[in-house]
């Protein structure tokens, strides 16, 4: 039998389905770069008429908001963004990484199997469940927190406040640490275990203590795969919603202390865009809101895509 | 002697790297080649141009010319599927497809369109039973390949490479993840089945290549250095490198 | 010798204070989430009654009167569902395309970098998006433009799980098949569809669980209406909205009623997530390890 020449009926029916099938799914796959690119030039198309009243910079920088007066700055929603985000990171990504350690390192590998479901299953959580929380739990301890603190350090930078209530920056930052844990520790899990046992071996061979050969042999290693864990999470404490505004306070002044309550940039667009039909130039500025955390979060992802493929060569040479 | 298979000037390159250098070859038919080496020496390169399986990466690039009787499997209207069909491969490992036992040799027929049931059936006896598997699995066709041993695994991928009726067998070292029973049993089979294959194996085993080959292509650094009968080229080399290789020295 | 010993000293110093942080990390952890699982459940089951998930809210709902919260369950069963289906049609080419149609390998890696870009995209900025695209085609707050928006904010969620379990197959395995003569689209079927199916499953039902509990995508794009949702083109209420809407409320029947929302959306997730496992080890039959 000889080769047919892309002979047989058989044989160009299957050729054609095959080519008709890479068509479409190459075309499916630039849906996502497609997507994104719209989004982006939707959210600049209509924030584009603010800039006639006010410069990019002040949009930016300008610390009053004043829509129905044409003034529109975001610093103060910035800066609530920026609070409420960090502290959660810094509230996070330790305890996590070191939880996450302990369950792969030093528990016992029934404790981790029994653990890890129920981490999976936290990461699945709507927000909205951990707002409730934030309200029923976090929001009433924190001026008792601010109080303790007061009575036994006096005054301190940052952590000293006249607000009286529990809606502040730490108690939103509280709620988005603990929402976005489960993630964390999930991946970086996932990331330990993937460390070859001769990496650690290789260190206790000379004599290191655990600790020692997790510390200079396991984390340098897992060291991409955290990184990219601490920013999957703090992707998703910078861009929520609802949970934070629960708890926050939502009152528009650049906090001083994390018992000041703030208004992150969500907070803001949420609150408010029902009427942003009915004040000129609303709109524009509530878009410009939502563009700024499209491209931050667009410059996040592409910063810790460079950063990880310089130590993914460094690891693997 | 009657070729099979004839490659004429084939440079092959990964990337900047080249990994053949101006292969000459003629591949008898009916018989069992055995391509040997050292590692690193393009052996399976050398077998990845006779199924293009080098279409399937990145950066390869392969020149020259590999006639399957007459056809060029390079030609531009040549269809791969129908080069891989008539070139069957053995991998390394065997490489189950998630489906049950029976599935894993239908699936050759049933894409080449057979689809009469009873013909199916018949056929996946037949080559069941001609990879020495059939009587081990007979009662659990429907159970999941995995379910397996891993000789027996391999000689499954044995019966559903020749299920497709291949006229070439490739074997990319058939037998290196095996204990020494189905490594037997296999290199058993490849015998028996050369009066109507064309069988290309590679291995670093010098001992199987005495067992098996009727014709050996000894490689190095990506040349061809020899080629002949087996009897020629294993007793009396005619190249120091070769004759260095096959004494150990390498 | 003394340099020694000050050395394993300071180190057996170090590997306990870092045990016992490890060992408080962990138990602080479990408590919180222990807690929310916790408060939630106190504060909702006393507010849970038969007629919560039976029946829409009736006259003054909203200031203690009768009713429940059925047009807020459906909603986002709709919501979800229909977002899910939508997803599921765009997010298996897109996996596939990835995973076996791929032109070259730094395309797909741009491809990848692009979907995590869209991962981490606030459902926010994808409901103001939706909004956009809403108003600019005329139309209200509605079912269907929730629906759509879910969707999208679905795909980088379901793509990514199900190239998370594509992308470990051997490629020997693809190979298995090539050798036999399958084109790329039958090989497709054959090993990557078949091997990753537990994976898709799971990816699936968890971009469901996201759409679900997603608030902030639908606040814009479905509205919010004590009617059940009978058509695409109307409002819907959902959830983690009733969650919300109701917890600002200073009645404290309609805040319990809030609590209420939120451990039904709990009990909803827990009874996917408890799906997803159950289904995934059924599918795994054939599958190569």
């Amino acid at each position: 039998m000889k080769l047919s020449l892309a002979g047989s009926r058989s044989a160009l029916r299957r050729i054609f389905s095959d080519k008709l099938a890479a068509r479409s799914f190459l075309l499916a796959a630039s849906l996502p770069l497609l997507l994104l690119l719209l989004m982006a030039a939707a959210l600049l198309f209509r924030t584009l008429p603010i800039f006639q009243f006010v410069s990019p910079w002040e949009f930016l920088t300008g610390d009053l908001w004043r829509p129905s007066q044409g003034e529109f700055g975001l610093s103060t929603f910035i800066s609530g963004t920026l609070w409420v985000t960090l502290l959660a990171l810094i509230l996070a990504v330790p305890p996590c990484i070191f939880a996450s350690i302990f369950l792969v390192e030093y528990a016992r590998r029934g404790t981790l199997r029994g653990i890890l479901p129920a981490i999976d299953l936290l990461a699945g959580i709507p927000s909205v469940v951990y707002g409730v929380w934030g309200l029923l739990v976090v929001v009433p301890l924190v001026p008792r927190l601010g109080q303790f603190l007061r009575g036994v350090f006096g005054d301190l930078p940052f952590l000293t406040s006249s607000n009286p209530t529990g809606f502040s920056i730490l108690a939103g930052g509280i709620v988005l640490a603990v929402m976005i844990s489960p993630i964390i520790v999930s991946i970086t899990v996932e990331v330990l275990r993937t460390v070859p046992q001769g990496v650690r071996e290789a260190a206790l061979a000379v004599g290191a203590t655990r600790w020692q050969a997790i510390k200079h042999a396991v984390l340098p290693n897992a060291l991409p795969g955290i990184i990219a864990a601490a920013v999957m999470g703090l992707s998703r404490a910078f861009g929520e919603t609802l949970a934070v505004m629960m708890v926050v306070g939502n009152t528009p002044a650049i906090p001083r202390s994390v018992f000041d309550p703030g208004y992150p940039l969500t907070a803001l667009i949420a609150n408010n865009y029902g009427e942003m039909m009915s004040i000129p130039r609303y709109d524009a500025a509530l878009m410009g809101a939502a563009l700024l955390l499209l491209v931050v979060v667009i410059i996040f992802n592409v910063l810790s895509a460079m950063v990880l493929a310089r130590l993914g060569q460094e690891v693997s040479s | 002697m009657d070729s099979h298979i004839s490659i004429k000037d084939l440079n092959v390159y990964y990337g900047a790297n080249q990994a053949l250098k101006s292969v000459d070859l003629e591949i008898p038919r009916n018989q069992i080649t055995a391509i040997i080496g050292p590692s690193g020496c393009g052996k399976s390169t050398l077998l990845k141009t006779l199924n293009r399986f080098h279409d399937l990466v990145d950066n390869t690039r392969v020149e020259g010319e590999v006639k399957f009787d007459d056809i060029d499997i390079y030609a531009p209207d040549v269809d791969v599927t129908e080069v891989r069909t008539k070139i069957g491969l053995i991998a390394q490992r065997p490489y189950l497809l998630p489906m049950s036992i029976f599935d894993n040799v239908a699936f050759g027929l049933r894409i080449h369109d057979m689809t009469n049931r009873r013909e199916v059936k018949g056929h996946v006896e037949k080559y069941l039973k001609l990879a020495g598997l059939w009587d081990e699995v007979k009662d659990r066709l429907t159970q999941p390949a995995t379910s397996l041993s891993i000789g027996q695994q391999q000689r499954l991928c044995l019966a559903r490479g020749l299920a497709v009726e291949p006229e070439v067998l490739l074997g990319d070292e058939p037998t290196s993840a095996l204990d020494p029973i189905s490594a037997k049993n296999i290199e058993g089979s490849l015998k028996e089945l050369k009066s109507q294959y064309t069988i290309v194996i590679v291995t670093h085993v010098l001992r199987q290549a005495r067992r098996l080959a009727d014709y050996v292509v000894f490689m190095y650094l990506g040349e061809l250095v020899e080629a002949g009968p087996a009897s020629k080229v294993l007793s009396s080399p005619k190249d120091p490198r070769t004759k260095a290789y096959l004494s150990g020295e390498m | 010798m003394s340099m020694q010993k000050r050395w394993w000293r300071r180190a057996h110093l170090e590997e306990s204070l870092f045990g016992v942080l490890m060992r408080l990390s962990a138990v602080v952890l479990v408590l919180a989430l222990a807690g929310i699982l916790g408060s939630v459940l106190v504060r909702g089951l006393p507010a849970m009654s038969w007629d919560m998930i039976t029946k829409a809210p009736e006259g003054g709902f909203y200031l203690g009167g009768g009713g429940g919260l059925l047009n807020a369950i459906l909603g986002s069963l709709y919501l979800a569902g229909g977002g899910t289906v939508l997803a599921f049609l765009v997010s298996l080419p897109i996996a596939l395309g990835l995973n076996v149609y791929a032109p070259s390998s730094r395309w797909a890696t741009f491809t990848r970098l692009t979907l995590d870009v869209l991962w981490g995209v606030p459902s926010l900025v994808y409901g103001a998006f939706g909004f956009l695209i809403m108003i600019s085609m005329g139309m209200r707050a509605s079912l269907g433009a929730g629906i759509l928006v879910v969707s999208l904010l679905q795909i980088p969620i379901m793509v990514r799980g199900m190239d998370e379990v594509m992308r470990l197959i051997p490629s020997g395995q693809k190979e298995a098949a090539f050798g036999l003569g399958a084109t790329k689209l039958e090989m497709a079927r054959a090993v990557v569809l078949r091997q990753s199916l537990p994976g898709i499953f799971t990816a699936v039902l968890l971009a469901f669980g996201r759409g679900i509990g997603d608030a902030a995508s639908v606040l814009f794009t479905a509205g919010f209406t004590d009617r059940i949702p009978t058509s695409l083109a109307g409002p819907a209420a959902s959830l983690p909205l009733a969650v919300f809407f109701q917890l600002s409320s200073p009645f404290p029947e309609v805040r319990a009623r809030g609590y209420a929302a939120a451990l039904i959306l709990t009990v909803l997730i827990l009874i996917v997530s408890g799906l997803s496992r159950a289904l995934a080890r059924r599918l795994s039959r054939n599958v190569v390890n």
